[in-house]
């Protein structure tokens, strides 16, 4: 009887903990959505900040964060496919795909600060991009790379081998293969896991904070070559650089709460891909 | 003992070792596979009958580190001649796998699939040959008025005429068969041997089995695997009534294997 006594405490124990999970998120979202729904207004979404931020809306962070994302999904999304096709397709296990899936894992577990002072090297002053919308995508590129190659390899070794072979088969050349009868099947996993890394990358302050975003600029970018605010550093700025921060707390509620909407409806675009495809393909 | 004395051969196989990296599987095979007949592989697991038949459209070329030597000749050309082209190889030498491989596409595009990546776009004739090639897999009548529907919802018999149906539709000489009704119950089982009866008429067909009386049912000739080598060639009729290996006679009558 004791022991079973025990095993019922473990377990109790086990089920409080992933509960205190729920309950930990909830928390989050609700104080965010509570504090944050006052200060959204037509106003708040479609202006431009005034009194460095303590008045007026977040319209161009809003845009610079939609920018800075686009920008980082045209240059991750070929480059990390790519090299997922080329992992699971063609490369043989050699040596040097060894080394380049350690680089990948590697390259998961760099700090987000350390790529934003790689960018500031590389791309603002050594390539002369400058502090611009191209300099901070290509940086947060760079770190959400790993999770798309990742991700992108698993869903096309999902696929299973006799897909292949029954092209091959058939006579279809190797590519004729992989483009018709792999990346169809593969493509939707490969969405989903990049979008979970766009979310990250639309999220993060530290790779951009050296190379993208401007502490306060109301105007629109007119180029890649242009700095622009964007909604995470925004927040990191009205949250701890501001001399009233306490006095702007709904504003920086304001924007928590757009940042937020803004990532979970990416998350909930991967679900809904996710689950749809689920249905329409199975073997 | 391997006999050899049949001149109207389509595949001719001289000395061919195979090796999986330094794990050889095929020893010095040389046999002589006839036109439009049936030839049945036998022999235990891991004999090496089914990599045998993947060096005959050579499927095992896609597997790492796989190495061969000695000819494949089909129609008198060697196939693993260096400018030998894989894809027109594979055009002419079809294969149907142990599992039944359908994609998951709707039926129409699964037959259609080989003709459209050799180039072929006009509709109605992409609708004769789908046509056609359902009808000589006898599942045109099962599917004719759900074409469009997904191949993944056919029962496991019905994928495997679907395959056989999309092999037919490149229009090959050579049909490779690798266990095709080993996942098979034994009604959908009788079926796809009806249809090899049928097929032998236009093709020449290489099939593996584990299942000594389907060998015998369907097949012409019956060539015994043993250990990588190839231990006895005959008439299946010959290789069941009076093999002249001991090795043989002991496989077919079941005291191993």
């Amino acid at each position: 009887m004791r022991n079973r006594r025990g095993e019922k405490i473990i377990f109790l124990l086990m089920r409080t903990l992933t509960y205190a999970i729920v309950f930990f998120i909830t928390s989050v979202i609700l104080d965010i959505v509570i504090n944050g729904m006052p200060a959204i207004s037509w106003h708040f979404l479609t202006e431009s900040p005034e009194k460095s931020g303590a008045e007026g809306g977040i319209f161009p962070a809003i845009v610079g964060t939609l920018y800075l994302v686009t920008g980082t999904i045209l240059v991750a999304l070929p480059l990390g496919m790519m090299s997922a096709i080329y992992l699971s397709e063609y490369a043989k296990a050699t040596r040097l795909t060894q080394i380049i899936r350690m680089a990948i894992v590697t390259l998961a577990g760099v700090p987000s600060i350390v790529f934003g002072l790689f960018g500031l090297g590389l791309f603002v002053i050594t390539l002369d991009f400058g502090a611009s919308i191209l300099a901070g995508s290509i940086t947060l590129a760079c770190m959400i790379l790993p999770t798309i190659i990742v991700a992108s390899e698993e869903s096309l070794k999902s696929v299973p081998q006799y897909m292949r072979e029954g092209s091959l088969a058939l006579g279809a050349t190797k590519w004729e293969t992989i483009y018709k009868n792999v990346l169809p099947y593969a493509l939707p996993g490969m969405l989903t896991g990049s979008i979970l890394g766009i979310g990250r990358a639309a999220g993060e302050a530290a790779p951009i904070l050296l190379t993208a975003a401007a502490f306060f600029l109301p105007e629109l970018p007119s180029s890649v070559y242009d700095q622009v605010m964007a909604l995470p550093y925004h927040l990191y700025i009205l949250a701890t650089q501001h001399p009233d921060a306490q006095k702007i707390l709904p504003m920086q509620y304001g924007t928590a709460l757009v940042l937020l909407i803004l990532v979970i409806s990416l998350n909930l675009t991967a679900i809904i891909i996710r689950i749809r495809v689920r249905k329409k393909y199975k073997w | 003992m391997v006999k050899m004395v049949y001149t109207d051969s389509k595949i001719v196989v001289e000395g061919m070792n195979f090796y999986y990296g330094s794990s050889q599987a095929l020893y010095n095979i040389n046999i002589k596979l006839r036109e439009k007949m049936v030839t049945a592989l036998i022999g235990p697991s891991g004999c090496g009958k089914s990599t045998f038949l993947r060096t005959l459209n050579r499927m095992n070329d896609i597997i790492d580190g796989t190495r061969i030597e000695g000819k494949v000749l089909i129609d008198g050309k060697d196939i693993y001649h260096p400018l030998t082209d894989v894809v027109e190889l594979r055009k002419k030498v079809g294969m149907i796998f142990q599992k039944s491989n359908p994609f998951p596409k709707s039926i129409f595009d699964n037959v259609a699939y080989g003709p459209r990546i050799h180039g072929l776009k006009d509709k109605n004739k992409l609708m004769e040959i789908v046509e056609n090639c359902l009808i000589k897999a006898a599942l045109w009548d099962e599917v004719k008025d759900r074409l469009n529907e997904n191949a993944m919802g056919l029962s496991g018999g019905q994928q495997q005429r679907l395959c056989i149906a999309r092999a037919l539709a490149i229009n090959p000489d050579v049909v490779l068969m690798d266990e095709p009704a080993s996942a098979l119950d034994p009604k959908s089982t009788m079926k796809i041997e009806d249809l090899i009866n049928e097929l032998k008429k236009d093709y020449t067909i290489v099939i593996v089995t584990h299942n000594m009386q389907q060998a015998g049912r369907v097949s012409d000739y019956t060539a015994f695997f043993y250990e990588g080598k190839l231990i006895e060639y005959d008439t299946t009729e010959n290789i069941f009534t009076k093999p002249n290996q001991k090795q043989t006679e002991d496989y077919i009558t079941g005291r191993f294997g």
